[in-house]
């Protein structure tokens, strides 16, 4: 039988893993897809899983009280979705919607964390590919925030 | 141009309506053979009893007899601008300023990146880049915006990626669900596109953070300073560096830019108090 092995190999977030490391990660691993207008999560859902897209895209979503959800980024092949798994209660903070076809990987979250407590090495060598993804995240999040393309009205 | 300081009194011969709060104005070109527009360069547009604002050049520098101005409605002088219709007079005095480093970009890869009214400005980079086509690897254009219905040229971009194989990709900071695009920040764009980073001329337009954070992440993927191109704007009044409004740091906006090469103005860039 096939395993995901050199499917995780390829995905730029795994890319020159370790062997070791990926045959642990790809015990936890399942092939997905969504159809476009799917759910991929919901906000304060457990959040026990954590996704490599491998084609289509996906939005993540906040609504605001009584009004239409807005779309605050969206993510595509290459890109990973999803931390809560990693975050204590382990919920998810948006919600995730496929806005077209998505072709994805999932880990289970419960699985990884588990792996992560026994082999150090593994769970170091995942936060280290996750750090920086998040602090770009947060990065854009308040570039977002400062409204730089916004019309501040002015004299002229 | 009769003289730098003089405007000279032109007709609208077509306006365009790009946006919600946006305008092309098509401005007869001068009577007499003035300086050739080179992309990146402004003209300082006067709305005759209102005031006078410096406005990028946004068409095609090699069509004749035509300068085209995008304008957004963002106060007063704008805003008569943006009103004007067709037939009506304009004061224009221009063109001024530096250029796109069109030339240097033979036979590399170029990347582009717009935020905002930022595209306007690049506008005529990219007609003089497709003109010759053939000349240049890999052409990247990266554009944000603030929603979709802020969006400028949306046609044209078709036509670009379709007919002359740019990599135009294109993000706005949010969406409501009838947006099948991409939100985000415009650097997000960046690993999305392919060019080297090694051969590559970037030029950038658009909000000076957002400029920041884009030079950052060129830099980040290897590009060298002299390489990356920012175009800046300022206070400019007199458009030939007598006034000093626009001075920034030991530059005149007006007459050393708004085009300066990263590694030119690398010491004072993101400096609050300039």
């Amino acid at each position: 039988m096939k395993t995901l092995e050199p499917i995780l190999e390829e995905h730029p977030f795994f890319r020159n893993l370790e062997k070791c490391h990926l045959e642990l990660v790809v015990g936890c691993a399942a092939n997905v897809r969504f159809e476009a207008g799917q759910f991929i999560f919901r906000e304060g859902e457990p959040a026990d899983q954590f996704y490599l897209i491998r084609q289509g895209k996906v939005a993540i979503e906040i609504s605001p009280p009584q009004g239409e959800p807005i779309i605050m980024q969206t993510l595509s092949e290459g890109e990973i979705l999803g931390w809560s798994w990693l975050v204590p209660p382990y919920h998810w903070q948006f919600d995730a919607k496929a806005v077209e076809l998505t072709r994805a990987i999932t880990l289970d979250g419960k699985c990884l964390r588990k792996k992560c407590q026994e082999d150090h090495s593994l769970g170091y060598e995942l936060l280290s590919r996750l750090v920086p993804i998040i602090g770009k995240s947060m990065e854009a999040a308040r570039l977002q925030l400062l409204d730089v393309y916004g019309v501040k009205p002015r004299a002229s | 141009m009769i003289h730098p300081m003089v405007p000279e009194v032109r007709r609208i011969k077509r306006v365009y309506r790009e946006n919600h709060n946006t305008v092309t104005l098509a401005v007869e070109a001068a009577e007499a053979a003035g300086p050739a527009c080179l992309p990146g360069q402004f003209n300082m547009l006067y709305a005759f009893g209102v005031g006078e604002v410096p406005i990028s050049l946004s068409g095609d520098p090699a069509e004749p007899g035509v300068q085209h101005h995008t304008i957004r409605d963002v106060g007063a002088v704008t805003r008569a601008l943006t009103r004007l219709k067709r037939g009506d007079s304009v004061g224009v005095r221009g063109p001024f300023g530096s250029a796109w480093p069109i030339a240097s970009c033979r036979g590399r890869d170029v990347v582009l990146i717009a935020g905002g009214i930022g595209i306007a400005p690049l506008r005529p980079a990219i007609y003089a880049l497709l003109r010759e086509r053939e000349r240049y690897g890999e052409i990247a254009l990266l554009y944000g915006a603030r929603a979709r219905e802020d969006l400028l040229f949306g046609e044209e971009m078709e036509l670009w990626r379709g007919k002359y194989g740019v990599q135009a990709r294109v993000t706005v900071d949010s969406a409501k669900w009838d947006w099948k695009g991409n939100v985000g920040v415009v650097t997000a764009l960046l690993p999305r596109v392919r060019f080297d980073p090694a051969h590559a001329v970037a030029m950038i337009c658009g909000p000076e953070v957002m400029m920041r954070f884009s030079v950052l992440e060129l830099k980040n993927l290897g590009m060298e300073d002299r390489n990356i191109h920012v175009t800046l704007e300022r206070n400019m009044k007199c458009a030939v560096g007598f006034c000093g409004h626009c001075q920034y740091g030991p530059t005149f906006i007006c007459k050393d830019g708004p085009v300066f090469s990263f590694d030119r103005v690398r010491s004072i860039f993101g400096v609050r108090e300039l």
